[in-house]
């Protein structure tokens, strides 16, 4: 892990960070709804 | 459902009238020392430690499981959701006794009671996040008496008053949901003064948003957990669109609890990447914390979803109750156990049983009155003589 000393080198590797897992979340938030959803016209 | 015949033929000492009877009597003896003698007699609070488990688990608790008279209400009346118009009632009375035992709980709590109406009368403190707590716990507790009165002055007879109050149904709930948008989230908002207190790991700029949307699973959870328990031990007091209700409600609510806490569960990992405390995963508090957001977070979201693609009512209505339990410990866990976590072992603080005991008291009053008011009033029956509103 490379080493932090400013506010921008911590706000830049956290936002790094938070960007790839949002992609995740959106991805997983999206297969979540249509897990829960999948059946509703049953 | 007519009174006489429910009620005919229980016997007064049954076990669960003997165990409420004790823990009233033990809970009126406490009450007299706790404002005879003080917190030292019946507290293990200390200038370290100036909050227990009043604050914890009659408040904070308190106030989110209370959640589910403006969400069922809004579902209703906002988004037009009637086919869970008979849970409002349950709901609104659930979340009225749960405010007003909050309140009942700060008088213990506070240690001058007599000056709860100060922020109101004498010095308002506006810049305070209290006093918008104060303000809006006072205010929703007293739309919910209202929103509530349809039900007592039907009870009554009081068509007239009856009558005038349902036109105000629209304007309580949004009220409803304002102040409770409000007071959710500043709850949280407190312990934004704390930053060095709090663990990292619990402390976030996103602790208001946190409070708010644990308090809409509180609330969904407590629908879903409440109905259950009314169908269990007061189904003969229900209708036929009350019974028939028994598996709509946990089907709907339980698919939008589990998608809430789906979304909340990402905010959570959001909150850990923005304050950068992946390393604090690793301790004994990381711990913890996985266990609360995998435990109580994930697996929830996971149970509900299953339950609700297989229409698993058993299944949604334990996980409402895992639910549930998730968020009594998340408020523990913020209020207490990872609050002052640098002070040593021997400062931390354990509640005194005396403590545990008004608890319960105040908690098993709530279940008394709410027995008493759904026996009498149409709570979980339609009354013949008015049109559902």
């Amino acid at each position: 892990m490379e080493t932090i000393h400013t506010l921008q080198e911590f706000m830049l590797h956290t936002k790094n960070v938070t960007y790839v897992l949002m992609v995740a979340a959106l991805v997983g938030i999206t297969w979540f709804w249509l897990f829960l959803t999948e059946r509703d016209e049953e | 459902m007519s009174e006489d015949a429910t009620t005919m033929g229980k016997p007064v000492f049954s076990p669960f009238n003997i165990a409420a009877g004790v823990i009233l009597l033990v809970g009126g003896v406490l009450t007299i020392l706790r404002f005879t003698f003080g917190f030292d007699a019946v507290t293990n609070l200390s200038d370290y430690n100036p909050w227990g488990i009043w604050i914890s688990f009659d408040l904070l608790c308190g106030v989110a499981l209370a959640a589910g008279g403006f969400v069922t209400s809004a579902a209703v009346y906002l988004f037009g959701m009637k086919q869970y118009r008979v849970a409002v009632r349950p709901a609104i009375l659930t979340g009225f006794l749960g405010y007003a035992l909050v309140v009942i709980a700060l008088h213990y709590d506070v240690g001058r009671p007599w000056r709860l109406p100060y922020p109101f009368l004498v010095r308002q403190g506006t810049t305070s996040l209290l006093f918008e707590v104060a303000a809006c716990v006072a205010l929703y507790l007293t739309v919910l008496f209202i929103e509530f009165s349809p039900a007592a002055l039907e009870w009554l007879g009081l068509k007239r008053a009856r009558s005038i109050v349902v036109k105000l149904t629209l304007l309580l709930t949004i009220l409803g949901v304002v102040l409770s948008t409000l007071h959710q989230s500043s709850l949280g908002a407190l312990f934004l003064l704390a930053p060095s207190k709090l663990h990292p790991l619990w402390y976030t700029p996103y602790l208001p948003i946190y409070f708010f949307v644990t308090a809409v699973i509180a609330g969904l959870s407590m629908v879903i957990f409440e109905s259950t328990m009314a169908h269990r031990f007061f189904f003969h007091k229900m209708d036929e669109a009350h019974l028939a209700e028994k598996d709509v409600l946990p089907l709907g609510f339980g698919k939008a609890a589990a998608f809430v806490l789906a979304g909340y569960f990402i905010v959570k990992v959001i909150g850990i990447s923005t304050g950068n405390n992946w390393h604090y995963l690793a301790t004994g508090y990381g711990i913890w914390y996985l266990v609360e957001l995998l435990g109580f977070v994930a697996l929830p979201a996971f149970l509900y979803a299953v339950g609700v693609r297989d229409k698993n009512i058993t299944l949604i209505r334990w996980t409402a109750a895992w639910s549930v339990l998730g968020i009594i410990v998340n408020r523990f866990n913020v209020c207490l156990v990872a609050f002052n976590w640098h002070l040593p072992t021997s400062e931390r603080y354990f509640p005194h049983w005396m403590e545990i005991g008004i608890s319960v008291f105040i908690v098993t009053l709530g279940v008394l009155i709410y027995r008493f008011i759904v026996t009498r009033m149409p709570v979980l029956y339609e009354h013949p003589d008015y049109d559902a509103h």
